[in-house]
């Protein structure tokens, strides 16, 4: 049980949730920002999975991990989409699918 | 002043270093004068022991330097022995050494390259060095270090024209022969440490002569494995292939090595052994048959060669059959002593064909050469000098300690090895004099352009001819018979201390029983067959040109090409060894290392490379085929954990 009153199997029920969405998109998707976009939902599946157990344990550390991870995220991100863009500008394409090259 | 022993084999050797490391840099006049004034110095440091020596008692000095191996009960130390017969070895090996040192310096002096003849000096001096090792070593392990260097040497030496390919061959060919007879000796040198627990010469002889009842059964087999090393190294038969081709080396080297000092290592090493060898009358019996021969055969090989050195080289193979002649029949001081006459002649010899081959610009062929006598006089005289000497005609060295030789050999009652030695003495005054012939009498058979090139050799290399024929001349006064006065056999009082009494009646040296009568017979009968000899080849070759030759060759037509053809030993080693050997080594190759060793390697490798094949088409390069895989391996994961 959280400090606010919701359960920690409810936010886990939902952080396992938004965790499959971002699973299902990430294989799904053939475009590359999407797929992007659904590995951000997943790592903030994790980011809610963490801070629901850090509300229940009444403990800092999990929220401020949290911290970290965003600010990495925000860096990640700046990379991926620099990468996209590079790989348009090669390619003209963002559709993994097509972007195969590194095979037998 | 007494100087160590040690120092006169470093002085060449230290000659050897600095020719090797800096001769090519600092050029010819330098190597000369380190590579000859090295072995210079090595000649005055030897003589400053060996003149007190020669005046003395005889006792053996022994000079340990250093201990070397020391195992429990087996130690071996890096001593240097002065005894009679390392003093009279040590006495020529650097003098004659010396003589072919100045002699190489003019010789050589046509070879353009400074890094050649730096490497030409830098050999010869690691020759000397290793040869007045083995000679002066006091023990079978020091005494087999310089037996294989000196046949390191000569292997160098014989290829050193390395880029001919017959040059570099009959190197290979030595080095392989000469393997053979020093795998020889090093089985002996074991049965002597097993046998006697000791490698130290002083202790090995006193222990074998103390109990030689106790030794007897082993002996045999230890003096006959030491025998084939003798038989590598001198060229006896059936191992005497090696000699006659190296004389593709340098002539000068043909003449040291080749003919007066490595090869006689053979006779000194069974003398210095004769305690053991006279224990051991089977081994003696052998030594005997095989030197006499090997003494025949090389004889009638010699008679039927066209080219100068290899005339020499059978006769140097020729007498060095005489000389285990006379070590088989324990008359080693003949040996030794024809060891000494054979050094000067023959290397006055080699280096007056030497001569001659310089002036006919590499001319070696003797039926392109003739009346060279007038162009070449102070060659032609030294030539005849030597000449005379190796046929036998007194009071020259060479028949005293031929005549030696062949008393010995009467003496212990040997009527068919007697025959032999005396046939082999008319066959030895016959090719000589039919080599005489064809070479500096009659009339020039080369081309206008040779017979216009023929120079007298410069004065390095007629001083030490000059030399070596006067010494080819008087050395034999040295060991006169005893017929001519008690103690006239000076060289056999000297040599005495080295063949001390043995507990078995029957190996002590002969006594010297023969009647006067008899030895004056011995003497003149051996004087009448080499004067036949010359006579001979005199008229056949000289005076009518080499014409009734022709035809006693031509009226036993299949006879005189097996001659000629050496008897055909090559071509059977060739069928017997050569072949075979050729044979199973490419069985290992193309059979046990392309089939067998590769294949399983190989095997291997295909075996990973079907593997990557098959697995390859998982590396799709499509992303989500990859999350995919990990979602799996997850779950995969999950579930193991969860159910385990």
């Amino acid at each position: 049980m959280t400090p606010n009153g919701i359960p920690l199997g409810d936010v886990l029920l939902a952080s396992g949730a938004l965790f499959t969405i971002g699973l299902a998109g990430a294989l799904l998707r053939r475009n590359a920002i999407s797929i992007f976009l659904a590995i951000e939902l997943m790592m903030n599946a994790a980011n809610l999975a963490v801070l629901g157990y850090a509300a229940a344990l009444h403990s800092l550390e999990g929220q401020i991990v949290v911290f970290f991870v965003i600010a990495i995220a925000a860096a990640e991100a700046a990379v991926g989409l620099a990468i996209f863009v590079a790989l348009f500008r090669h390619t003209e394409t963002i559709d993994v699918n097509k972007i195969n090259l590194l095979k037998w | 002043m007494t100087v160590a022993l040690w120092v006169v084999p470093a002085l060449p050797f230290a000659g050897f270093l600095l020719c090797l490391l800096l001769g090519s840099r600092l050029g010819k006049s330098f190597v000369s004068t380190v590579g000859a004034g090295s072995v210079g110095l090595a000649t005055v440091a030897a003589w400053t022991r060996l003149v007190p020596y020669l005046t003395g008692d005889g006792t053996p000095v022994v000079e340990k330097v250093a201990p070397w191996i020391a195992a429990g009960n087996f130690s071996v130390d890096v001593s240097f022995r002065l005894d009679p017969l390392s003093a009279l070895m040590v006495s020529f090996v650097t003098f004659v050494g010396f003589l072919i040192h100045v002699y190489s310096i003019g010789y050589m002096s046509h070879d353009e390259t400074d890094a050649g003849y730096a490497r030409y000096f830098s050999y010869l001096n690691l020759f000397l060095f290793a040869m007045l090792v083995l000679v002066l070593a006091n023990n079978f392990l020091l005494l087999f270090v310089g037996w294989e260097g000196v046949g390191l040497c000569s292997y160098l030496l014989i290829g050193y024209y390395y880029e001919k390919e017959y040059a570099a061959d009959a190197g290979k060919k030595a080095f392989i022969v000469n393997r053979i007879g020093d795998f020889g000796f090093l089985l002996g040198t074991f049965g002597v440490f097993g046998l006697f627990g000791t490698l130290d010469f002083d202790s090995v002889f006193s222990r074998a002569a103390a109990d030689p009842a106790r030794f007897a059964p082993g002996l045999t087999l230890v003096c006959l494995l030491l025998f084939v090393g003798a038989m590598g190294k001198s060229a006896q038969v059936p191992l005497h292939v090696w000699l006659p081709d190296a004389m593709a080396g340098p002539t000068p080297v043909s003449a040291l090595i080749h003919a007066a000092t490595m090869v006689t290592a053979g006779v000194y090493m069974v003398t210095r052994c004769n305690v053991l060898f006279r224990l051991a009358p089977e081994a003696m019996f052998a030594v005997a048959v095989v030197g006499g021969v090997t003494a025949i055969f090389a004889a009638v090989i010699a008679i039927a060669q066209n080219d100068i050195k290899k005339v020499l080289a059978y006769s140097t193979v020729s007498q060095l059959g005489y000389m285990f002649l006379a070590c088989g029949v324990g008359a080693y001081v003949a040996g030794m002593f024809h060891v000494l006459t054979h050094a000067f002649f023959k290397a006055c010899l080699f280096l007056g064909s030497g001569a001659v081959i310089h002036a006919l610009g590499g001319e070696q062929d003797m039926r392109r050469m003739g009346g060279l006598g007038r162009r070449l006089p102070l060659t032609y005289t030294t030539f005849l000098v030597a000449t005379l000497a190796l046929a036998g005609i007194p009071p020259l060295a060479g028949f005293f300690s031929k005549d030696a030789i062949l008393t010995g050999v009467f003496a212990a009652h040997r009527p068919i090895l007697f025959g032999l030695g005396l046939v082999t003495a008319g066959l030895t005054a016959f090719y000589m004099f039919r080599l005489v012939s064809l070479t500096f009498a009659g009339d020039f058979r080369g081309t206008p352009e040779a017979a216009a090139h023929v120079h007298e050799a410069p004065p390095t290399m007629t001083l030490p001819l000059v030399i070596l024929a006067f010494l080819s001349a008087i050395a034999g006064f040295l060991g006169l018979p005893e017929v001519f006065g008690e103690g006239a056999n000076r060289i056999a009082a000297f040599l005495a201390p080295v063949f001390p009494r043995v507990g078995l009646a029957a190996a002590e040296p002969p006594a010297h029983s023969l009647p006067a009568a008899t030895e004056w017979l011995l003497m003149g009968t051996s004087v009448a067959v080499a004067a036949v000899g010359i006579l001979l080849a005199w008229t056949w070759y000289a005076k009518r040109a080499g014409r009734p030759a022709a035809r006693v060759a031509a009226s036993l037509p299949a006879l005189y090409r097996l001659v000629a053809e050496k008897f055909r030993i090559d071509e059977l080693y060739d069928v017997l060894f050569v072949r075979p050997f050729v044979w199973l080594a490419r069985m290992l190759w193309k059979v046990v290392d392309v089939l067998i060793i590769d294949g399983v390697l190989n095997a291997g490798a295909f075996l990973v490379e079907l593997t990557g094949d098959a697995l390859r088409f998982l590396q799709t390069g499509n992303v989500r085929n990859y999350a995919l895989t990990f979602l799996l391996g997850i779950v995969a994961l999950l579930l193991i954990v969860l159910a385990g």
